[in-house]
């Protein structure tokens, strides 16, 4: 093993603790953080008797989950069951790997530890755990993986609520996979490269991508929430409707390991926003952030922090405030509108890239300044085109209950059944 | 498909042609795989355990993927026997019972109850009672209709109004336990009267709250009304057509948002509703939506009223003035011999109505309910029958939720406004 391989070993090592400690607290945490904004909102305390301001209570939370009785239902499939939840867990987990979360650090050293050896590392050394060249392709690879934990989860508890959750789940990730990465396409345009690095450079170059490619962030933004099951789009687990959807039938710490899954999922998700298109760590106005000192990676990292953190926020905002969608009305604004518009918009792109190309502007900031204006522009007539008729609509019922009446008369000539009328 | 589960589970469990006991199973067989758990439909049971049940309905649905193809209600979970409980009581004693059967409007109940003896005696109320029993109602009508627009909130996910409506609700309760000493059993009235008048200072309670309520509800106004979730929820879901509400025999805002122009205090005014000053909101499309509108409103017409019914409440007795029905006063009692014979028929005997019968509905917040009593003379009823307006509403949801979503059942069933107590009796 060479002392270059040993340093990057160990770096990498720690940065994989870190990560891994900050990703499991700051998860514990948001707990805490949504019980608190909540109560914000609707006038009341929120927790505030464990530790101060409430602190410890999701110390509290995990120690009790971990002390309650299993329980399994008897008809469950057992290996799967208890498979479920790791499932749903991992991959939520291993998304933080991918994500920068500060400038590079300038890192040279050269020492000698006894049995170890020599470990060396000189150069710039990229904040994040695993910086591989597959980028966001990789993020969108992972974060399919955990509809099998949801869709195992509905499906191995042998309950028709965690059937239905479980169904409810796998179709709406799916569909909202589609029109995410249909949407992360403009992005590539612009960088050519899907590198988390090479999209956070671009766009400390010219402008954070969320002006430029606004379309692509109001889908990625939307797509995003109903990847990871928050509401408006939380069907899969719609309380008063499944209970509790794919998760009914579980209890203690396999509950927890989906709960935390969906807030790790929140993380990712608004890490990926950040990263994507507010300029992840950069700092705007300034190029200082890149020079490689300790502060300079502390203050990124500390202006990366606010940009997921107010993403975190907005998404807590919209749990408390909306409305549910209807399991036809989310799979029509999916497949309907959400997947038309990210493919348009990739047209609109490419084509104005080239037309760009075309006329000669080939400074990185006049592109990205006349794609601004593009863009508004587009975001103007579609957000003023969501109107409630376009998007949500109404309802089919009318069409529905043609087709249940068919149904109910093949039904009637069907033996058994009497009195049912 | 093996139709035979379908029909064994769509059995309400009954005796059979020999009287034997047939019981269906609901819980998980030990059998991995359910019989018919392969085949097209299938059986889901919501309730009576379920957070969208409103107490203890349990819906047997027969879906088609998502779709509703049948609805069965099955109801009778909270079943408390009040009216046969009631042949045994004294007409003053019904009052507690009154409370418990829509125990989320109790002040109400306790005034169609009063009314419906009083009608049956022949009793002129006191100026200053009518005005309270105005109030009494309007509050309920708010805080059952807070209830409402909560739980409904929360079953199309929006959890933040609930609390909001729930805070306004706690002020109502807190007005009625100083009013009464209890939050919720109230048992206000009493034949001919009221239990206790007002205490000091009440009005400005309730004044504070009629000048600040209508903020809260422009706050969920601005949270529901034009949010494109909400409408799409909402629109063209659960439909009645007008025909159809009247045919189901809807009451209240159920049969309004149907566009059927009937509202008790209106038509059949008691209480002297007349004199007061107020729009009944009507509905057009018979749906969910148009139900959360009219209760909406009507939750801003009965402030209108309770400020109308505050000012026009004058200093006077509460009770008539009759010792048939009203106890002598506790000093009088005690001194005077008329006064204490009174007071020994009273305790002993109760009110005593003449023989005959008398139905008396009231617009409560969620329908018309209906008292008839019929009196052989005694001071027992012989009978004593209840008009409950959510079991009567709750009769259509298998004919609205026919056709419907999964997610759409639990938003009709919210809008029907039921109370399981007043369902089952």
């Amino acid at each position: 093993m060479t002392p270059e391989l040993k340093g990057f070993l160990l770096v990498s090592i720690v940065k994989l603790l870190v990560v891994f400690t900050v990703v499991m607290v700051g998860v514990a945490l948001l707990t805490l953080l949504e019980r608190k904004v909540s109560a914000w909102m609707q006038n009341r305390r929120g927790p505030n008797r464990a530790g101060w301001a409430g602190l410890l209570q999701p110390a509290a939370d995990g120690l009790k989950n971990i002390l309650k009785e299993e329980t399994r239902p008897g008809a469950s499939s057992r290996v799967l069951f208890l498979a479920a939840p790791a499932m749903a867990f991992i991959p939520a987990l291993m998304l933080s790997a991918v994500i920068p979360f500060a400038a590079p650090l300038r890192l040279d050293f050269d020492f000698t530890l006894p049995l170890l050896g020599r470990f060396v590392h000189q150069g710039m050394m990229p904040m994040v755990v695993a910086d591989i060249p597959a980028g966001f392709l990789f993020v969108l690879a992972i974060s399919s993986m955990g509809i099998y934990g949801i869709a195992l989860a509905g499906w191995s508890s042998n309950s028709k609520y965690s059937l239905m959750g479980g169904l409810r789940a796998s179709a709406q990730m799916v569909s909202y996979e589609v029109a995410m990465g249909m949407s992360l396409i403009p992005v590539l345009l612009l960088t050519g490269d899907v590198s988390f690095s090479a999209v956070i450079r671009e766009q400390q170059q010219t402008l954070w991508f969320v002006l430029p490619l606004f379309v692509s962030f109001f889908v990625f933004a939307v797509a995003g929430l109903a990847e990871i099951n928050r509401l408006p789009f939380d069907l899969p687990e719609a309380e008063s409707e499944l209970t509790a959807g794919y998760h009914t039938e579980y209890s203690a710490m396999k509950f927890s390991m989906f709960f935390i899954a969906e807030y790790a999922n929140m993380v990712t998700i608004s890490a990926m926003m950040a990263t994507l298109f507010l300029g992840g760590w950069d700092i705007p106005f300034t190029t200082w952030d890149e020079s490689g000192t300790v502060l300079a990676v502390l203050v990124s990292h500390l202006f990366f922090f606010a940009k997921v953190f107010s993403w975190i926020f907005l998404i807590m905002w919209l749990r408390w405030t909306l409305p549910r969608f209807r399991y036809d009305q989310l799979m029509a604004l999916g497949w309907k509108f959400m997947l038309p518009v990210a493919l348009a918009y990739i047209m609109v792109i490419a084509l104005a890239l080239w037309g760009m190309g075309q006329l000669g502007w080939t400074a990185p900031g006049t592109r990205a300044w006349a794609l601004t204006a593009v863009s508004l522009i587009l975001g103007v007539i579609i957000l003023v085109g969501l109107d409630r008729g376009a998007i949500v609509g109404g309802s089919d019922l009318r069409r529905r209950r043609l087709a249940a009446a068919a149904a109910r008369t093949q039904l009637a000539g069907r033996p058994g059944a009497p009195g049912m009328d | 498909m093996s139709s035979r589960t379908v029909e064994m589970e769509l059995q309400t469990p009954t005796l059979d042609a020999e009287g034997r006991v047939r019981h269906v199973p609901l819980g998980v067989s030990d059998s991995a795989y359910e019989e018919g758990f392969g085949s097209e439909h299938m059986l889901v049971n919501i309730g009576p355990q379920h957070p969208a049940t409103h107490g203890v309905l349990r819906l047997v649905l027969e879906l088609e993927g998502e779709t509703v193809l049948r609805c069965i209600p099955h109801i009778g979970y909270l079943h408390s026997g009040f009216e046969k409980l009631g042949e045994y009581r004294q007409y003053n004693q019904l009052i507690p019972l009154t409370d418990r059967t829509d125990y989320l409007s109790p002040m109400a109940n306790n005034v169609g109850l009063a009314l419906a003896v009083e009608k049956l005696m022949g009793i002129e109320l006191t100026e200053r009672c009518k005005v309270l029993r105005v109030i009494a109602c309007e509050m309920s009508r708010i805080i059952s209709h807070l209830v409402w627009l909560g739980t409904t909130g929360i079953d199309l996910g929006a959890y933040t109004p609930f609390l909001w409506s729930f805070q306004e609700r706690e002020r109502i309760y807190n007005l009625q336990e100083a009013w009464t000493g209890a939050r919720l059993t109230t048992s206000l009235t009493r034949v001919g009267g009221l239990m206790a008048d007002i205490p000091e200072g009440w009005e400005d309670g309730l004044r504070e709250f009629c000048r600040t309520f209508p903020s809260t509800l422009d706050e969920v106004d601005t949270m529901f009304t034009r949010n494109a979730i909400w409408i799409g929820r909402t629109q063209d879901v659960g439909t009645m057509s007008r025909e159809d509400a009247i045919n189901y025999s809807l009451s209240g805002p159920m049969l309004r948002a149907s566009a059927v122009d009937y509202d008790v205090r209106k038509d059949r005014p008691y209480l002297d509703y007349e004199t007061y000053d107020f729009d009944v909101p009507v509905g057009e499309h018979g749906d969910i939506y148009d139900r959360y509108t009219v209760r909406m409103e009507e939750m801003r017409q009965s402030n209108r009223i309770l400020e109308q019914a505050l000012d026009r409440l004058r200093p006077g007795p509460i009770n008539v003035d009759d010792p048939r029905v009203i106890l002598p006063p506790k000093s009088r009692a005690m001194s005077d011999m008329e006064a204490m014979i009174y007071h020994f028929k009273q305790v002993m005997e109760g009110v005593k109505p003449p023989a005959g019968e008398a139905y008396m509905g009231i617009e409560n917040p969620k329908g018309e309910l209906g008292y008839y009593m019929v009196s052989d003379g005694s001071a027992k009823p012989v009978r004593w029958r209840i008009r409950p307006p959510s079991f009567i509403n709750i009769a259509a949801l298998p004919r609205m939720c026919e056709g419907a979503l999964l997610s759409d059942v639990i938003a009709i069933n919210a809008s029907v406004d039921i109370v399981m107590g007043e369902v089952d009796r």
